[in-house]
């Protein structure tokens, strides 16, 4: 499940959101050990299932909430060699999304495809 | 089996940090290693010693205290989140101008790079959250 890369064995690291972007710190502190993790040039996946998909919904604003609206980090993710993506197929289905609602390039799947890509995982973090 | 743990909820309010404590204290006498516990998220709150608990309860902050200095457990509190929550150790207080800290014994503070290692090191990270 390791393969070598030039600093020696990369392990798979997997980001799983499942939370509304705002109404609990989840989500930005997920972020945040992301764009923390992307120094360590492992082999990071994001993925997003139930209402984590909201997290990359275009158009938020956080204005009335006096939060920082944080979907544009996800636009630097590729900055960070952060580029693979999931989005599950159901999630956005059952809240009336598609791909063309999100701020950034993703790979769409359903759920099983989801359950493969985690456990071809080496360290899976759920927030 | 060499384990990491992350704890992500704070103590009294969630299962998470007592079920995390258990996992931790069967493994290690069950001989497995633990190579770190990681608290992020709410879970920073395990680490802080100006907890007083009523007396016929379980003190889950001293109960870690207490485990890490038998068995030389690495518990490291994650600074950002840290920050945040109002948890700090005596150079942190310093630096920020803070006139208090109230960490507890056994733990430490440092960032996130140590979580990331952590699931680098170990043959399992165990993420005991919601």
């Amino acid at each position: 499940m390791t393969e070598e890369s030039a600093g020696g064995v990369a392990k798979r690291f997997l980001y799983v959101n499942r939370r509304a972007p705002y109404g609990t710190i989840y989500a930005l502190e997920s972020l945040e050990v992301v764009l923390i993790g992307a120094a360590f040039e492992q082999d990071v996946s994001l993925a997003f299932l139930g209402d984590g998909v909201y997290q990359l919904t275009k158009g938020q604003d956080t204005k009335g909430l006096e939060v920082k609206n944080f979907s544009p980090t996800f636009r630097a993710l590729e900055d960070y060699d952060v580029t693979k993506l999931y989005v599950e197929k159901e999630a956005l289905e059952a809240r009336g999304l598609t791909e063309a609602d999100l701020v950034v390039p993703v790979e769409v799947v359903g759920a099983e495809r989801m359950a493969e890509i985690m456990e071809a995982q080496d360290v899976i973090l759920s927030f | 089996m060499k384990f990491s743990i992350l704890v992500n909820e704070g103590p009294y309010t969630h299962q998470a940090s007592d079920t995390a404590f258990q996992f931790v204290k069967a493994a290690l006498a069950k001989g497995h290693e633990i190579y770190r516990v990681f608290f992020y998220h709410d879970g920073v709150n395990n680490g802080t010693r100006l907890t007083v608990p009523p007396q016929d309860d379980r003190n889950i902050v001293k109960r870690w205290s207490e485990l890490a200095a038998e068995h030389k457990l690495d518990l490291v509190v994650c600074i950002a989140a840290a920050q945040r929550r109002g948890l700090m150790d005596k150079s942190e207080a310093k630096r920020n101008g803070k006139d208090a800290d109230n960490i507890a014994p056994g733990f430490r503070i440092s960032g996130l790079g140590q979580l990331i290692e952590a699931g680098i090191q170990a043959e399992r990270l165990v993420v005991f959250g919601d």
